[in-house]
């Protein structure tokens, strides 16, 4: 298709496929813990603002969950599918971090996923809240898992190679190799802060609305305090993410930074803006300023670190991607510490509610995270080519003997399913959002509480004829 | 080591699979019945009897694959690859009606029509999809230096389409036996009918591939026509015929559970059957486990875990069925 290898298509493919994933565990992760959060509050506070977000959320994170269910369950084929030489090499590490996942994670996950969403009248409020908070548990120990395996496709360690395939040594040093840390710690707090940011941005939309009540209040009030404390935290974890990407993947570094050579005795400037250029090996058009990348990057005025025209022609990862899918997410990263910021200064002034033009700002920034947390992934990703397994194995040598044919096949069938199918579930998500959520008559049982806020069938009728804008205020 | 860690292997995920197969083979039924009942509240008891396990059923599927890649990562590899189009149709499948579940009930009233259909073209996809690469296993896989060698439709064969069909039929079997016992009134009614029709179809397709597997595969007939095999094996298929006669007594009855029970027993020994006549190869026809497996370190690593975890997961798993347990009513259920 379009003259493109079999390679460059299982590439594509598993690119699109693993980034149509990613958005819903992202959401998956951050609701979880919000309705731990959430529940919890309830419990103990009583007062039924939380009650009323807890179901509100929970019927949207149900919608998200099934949509990551399923888009996971193709990731865990496909290392088979498209990758069979990484899988037969590889597999003796990356399949027990996979088994681990499933039996420590997913597992829990889904055992307790059906009396979180269902059973609030079938247990009890204790054992319902346990139920919740396994779910939560769940997601946070598959990241743990997951990333440990990409940590150590980036950094590997504590392996050897026998009979060509890697034979593990020392299963503490592969679980905790080198980029583990950072990446467990950046990518956790992306997921929060991409909820807090969809969660603040669905509150921002309602009181544009005027559906201004307790409830909306309480969640853009929740979500602001969250990116107020969590975005500082993650500049400072990416910055230092950074550093350990300069000790163990230099030329990824380089290609972020469009840096190509040092300049004898001179630090090395930050590039602002510029389009790398890998023919011809220079940065063009490019904004700098003096040292700034030396003081960043080596914490002196002028240290240097290894340019990108240093590595072997085979060995250098794709720099014009590399440096903007960078500059789009420390972009928006300091975006969110504005927005942090600013909420913070409007509700000392008594107007975080009122300001409308700060209600604009965080509705808009509703998707930021989630566009940051890709194109982190793409900087990741894309940074550790041409290898599978970093100075290891080349993706070339990992791809499955499926031709071209094929490859386009499947493409094109991903590509429509995924479209049509995950295109109508956000807009249901969407829709859901769009609802508000509904104050609840307490004594009520949970389908009268207007759990769902779509009439499924007579009975449950009564709390879903509510005007979908709803713009009554009894705050 | 004393410990055979591949023949643990090969049990933890032959238990896994089985696990899989009669798990969320009920649950996938239900999607095939659903040509068959056009109520649209009668499919909403269908549905919501397995809305709280269908995820918990899947995860088996993902388990399955997950164990394979840690413990076999050749046979992963080579059979991943040479299953890639059934498999991948099947993902799709899989998408669909599992999107479906949720989707029924959010979805704008003008789509709703549409995410019905999803959940049956989808349940009907996976399921058939799962039946051809059963089919694909038994005929065995062409391999050259530990990686498939084979063309890309290789799969398809009368004996794979065959197997696909025969596993429609015994899903939706499961299926209907198990809204007979979680639902009452007209559409347990109903389900005791389709039920008593599909058991005859469904020794006969049972009765079909029995036949055709050692026909056509030479060493598989050696090892069951063979003495004293013949007499070791001789239970597996007069325990299905037992069964399905009992089966067919206890759908024209009261009883609730017990056509389910049976119908869980007939797929039981169906499988291992299965495994009898492919032992000890994960990759037919040449590559045993033995030959396939991860080196013990990865082995030992993993076993650790599935031993001490699985259990747990079973204690919890069965806590929720629990909670869930009795009839599903009409109207009952979050949504
Ligand atoms: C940072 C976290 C993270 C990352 C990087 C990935 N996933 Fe994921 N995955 C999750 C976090 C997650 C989750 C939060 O645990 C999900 C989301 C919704 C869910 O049900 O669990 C999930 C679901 C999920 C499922 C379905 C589980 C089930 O049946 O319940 C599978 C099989 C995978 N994932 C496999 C993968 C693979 C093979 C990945 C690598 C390419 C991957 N995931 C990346
Ligand atoms: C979840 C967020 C992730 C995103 C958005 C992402 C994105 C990508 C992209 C865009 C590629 C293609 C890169 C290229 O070919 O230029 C890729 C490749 C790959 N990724 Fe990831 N990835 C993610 C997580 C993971 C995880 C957790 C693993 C492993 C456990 C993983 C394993 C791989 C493999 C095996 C390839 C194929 C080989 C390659 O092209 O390098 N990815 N990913
Ligand atoms: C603003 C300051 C930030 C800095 C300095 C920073 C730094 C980095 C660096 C250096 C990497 C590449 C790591 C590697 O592969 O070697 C990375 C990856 C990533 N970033 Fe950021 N980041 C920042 C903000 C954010 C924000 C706001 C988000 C999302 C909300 C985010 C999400 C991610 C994700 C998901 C990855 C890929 C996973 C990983 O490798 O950790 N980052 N970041």
């Amino acid at each position: 298709m379009f003259g493109l290898t079999a390679l460059e298509l299982a590439r594509i493919q598993f690119g699109f496929t693993v980034s149509f994933h990613i958005v819903f565990p992202a959401i998956t992760i951050g609701l979880a813990s919000y309705l731990v959060v959430l529940e919890g509050l309830w419990l103990t506070r009583k007062d039924p603002v939380y009650r009323d977000l807890y179901h509100f959320w929970s019927t949207i994170f149900a919608v998200n969950f099934a949509m990551g269910v399923v888009s996971g369950l193709v990731m865990a084929y496909e290392f088979g599918t498209n990758w069979s030489f990484f899988s037969a090499f590889a597999g003796p590490i990356t399949g027990p971090l996979l088994a681990y996942e499933v039996l420590t994670a997913f597992f829990l996950e889904a055992g307790f996923l059906g009396v979180a969403l269902f059973g609030w009248n079938k247990v009890g409020p204790g054992l319902h809240f346990f139920a919740t908070t396994m779910v939560a548990l769940g997601t946070l120990i598959s990241t743990t898992w997951i990333l440990a395996s990409n940590s150590w496709m980036q950094t590997p360690q504590g392996f050897e190679i026998v009979d060509g395939r890697v034979v593990p040594v020392d299963w503490l040093k592969v679980i905790f190799n080198p980029s583990f840390p950072y990446r467990f710690a950046h990518m956790t707090i992306a997921a929060f802060l991409s909820t807090a940011l969809f969660v603040g941005a669905s509150g921002a939309w309602h009181l544009l609305r005027g559906n201004d009540n307790k409830r909306t209040r309480k969640m853009f009030s929740m979500a602001m305090w969250m990116v107020l404390a969590v975005a500082p935290v993650q500049i400072v974890v990416g910055d230092a993410h950074g550093l350990n990407t300069l000790e163990h993947q230099p030329a990824k570094i380089a290609a972020m930074e469009g840096h190509w050579r040092n300049k004898p005795g001179e630090g090395v400037p930050l590039i602002l803006f510029g389009v790398p250029d890998m023919e011809t090996e220079q940065t063009r058009y490019s904004i700098e300023i003096p040292r700034l990348g030396s003081i960043i990057l080596t914490h002196s005025l002028s240290g240097q670190f290894k340019g990108l025209a240093e590595f072997d022609r085979r060995d250098r990862p794709n720099s014009l991607v590399l440096f903007w899918s960078f500059r789009v997410m420390v972009g928006l990263g300091m975006l969110m510490l504005l927005l942090g910021a600013l909420g913070l200064f409007l509700r000392w002034r008594g107007q975080l509610f009122e300001n409308r033009i700060f209600l604009r700002f965080a509705a808009v920034m509703g998707p930021s995270g989630l566009i940051a947390l890709l194109a982190g992934w793409y900087t990741t990703e894309i940074g550790r080519q041409p290898w599978v397994v970093y100075g290891v194995m080349r993706t070339e040598d990992a791809v499955s003997n499926h031709s071209a044919l094929a490859l386009s096949l499947t493409l094109v069938i991903f590509v429509v399913v995924y479209f049509s199918v995950f295109g109508l579930g956000v807009s249901y998500m969407l829709k859901l959002v769009g609802k508000g959520p509904l104050e609840t008559d307490h004594t009520a049982t949970p389908r009268e509480q207007g759990q769902s806020p779509r009439p499924s069938r007579p009975l449950s009728a009564a709390p879903d004829n509510v005007d979908p804008i709803p713009g009554r205020k009894d705050k | 080591m004393g410990i055979d860690l591949p023949l643990l292997w090969a049990i933890i995920i032959g238990v896994g699979l089985m696990m899989y197969v009669v798990m969320d083979g009920f649950d996938l039924g239900i999607g095939i019945l659903f040509p068959f009942v056009a109520d649209r509240a009668d499919r909403d008891t269908m549905v919501n009897s397995v809305a709280p396990v269908w995820d918990g059923n899947e995860t088996w599927l993902v388990f399955g694959g997950a164990a394979m890649l840690a413990a076999f990562p050749i046979a992963y590899s080579v059979i991943l690859s040479a299953l890639y189009l059934p498999l991948i149709l099947m993902l799709v499948g899989l998408i669909w009606r599992g999107v479906a579940f949720e989707f029924r009930f959010k979805a704008d009233e003008g789509h709703k029509g549409l995410w019905d259909k999803a959940f049956a073209c989808g349940s009907y996809t996976a399921t058939f999809c799962q039946g051809v690469s059963l089919g694909a296993f038994i005929d065995g896989f062409k391999v050259e230096g530990g990686a498939y060698a084979g063309g890309l439709l290789d799969w398809l064969s009368p004996f794979s389409v065959f197997t696909g069909i025969a596993l429609l039929l015994a899903y939706a079997l499961l299926g209907a036996t198990w809204l007979v016992m979680k639902t009452e009134g007209d559409l347990q009614r109903k389900m005791r009918k389709i039920s008593l029709r599909f058991v005859p179809i469904l020794l006969v397709a049972i009765f079909i591939v029995s036949l055709w597997t050692p026909f056509s595969h030479p060493p598989i007939a050696q090892r069951w026509f063979s003495f004293p095999n013949l007499v070791f094996f001789a239970p597996v298929p007069i325990l299905v015929v037992l069964a399905t006669w009992a089966l067919s007594k206890t759908l024209s009855s009261e009883s609730h559970a017990l056509p389910f029970v049976l119908t869980l027993m007939i797929l039981f020994l169906g499988y291992s059957g299965l495994a009898i006549s492919m032992w000890p190869n994960i990759v037919p026809p040449g590559i045993s486990i033995w030959e396939a497996a991860s080196p013990p370190q990865s082995l030992g690593f993993a076993l650790v875990g599935a031993l001490f975890i699985i259990p747990f997961i079973m204690a919890y798993t069965a806590w929720s069925y629990y909670v869930f347990r009795g009839k599903v009513r009409a109207g009952e259920g979050y949504h």
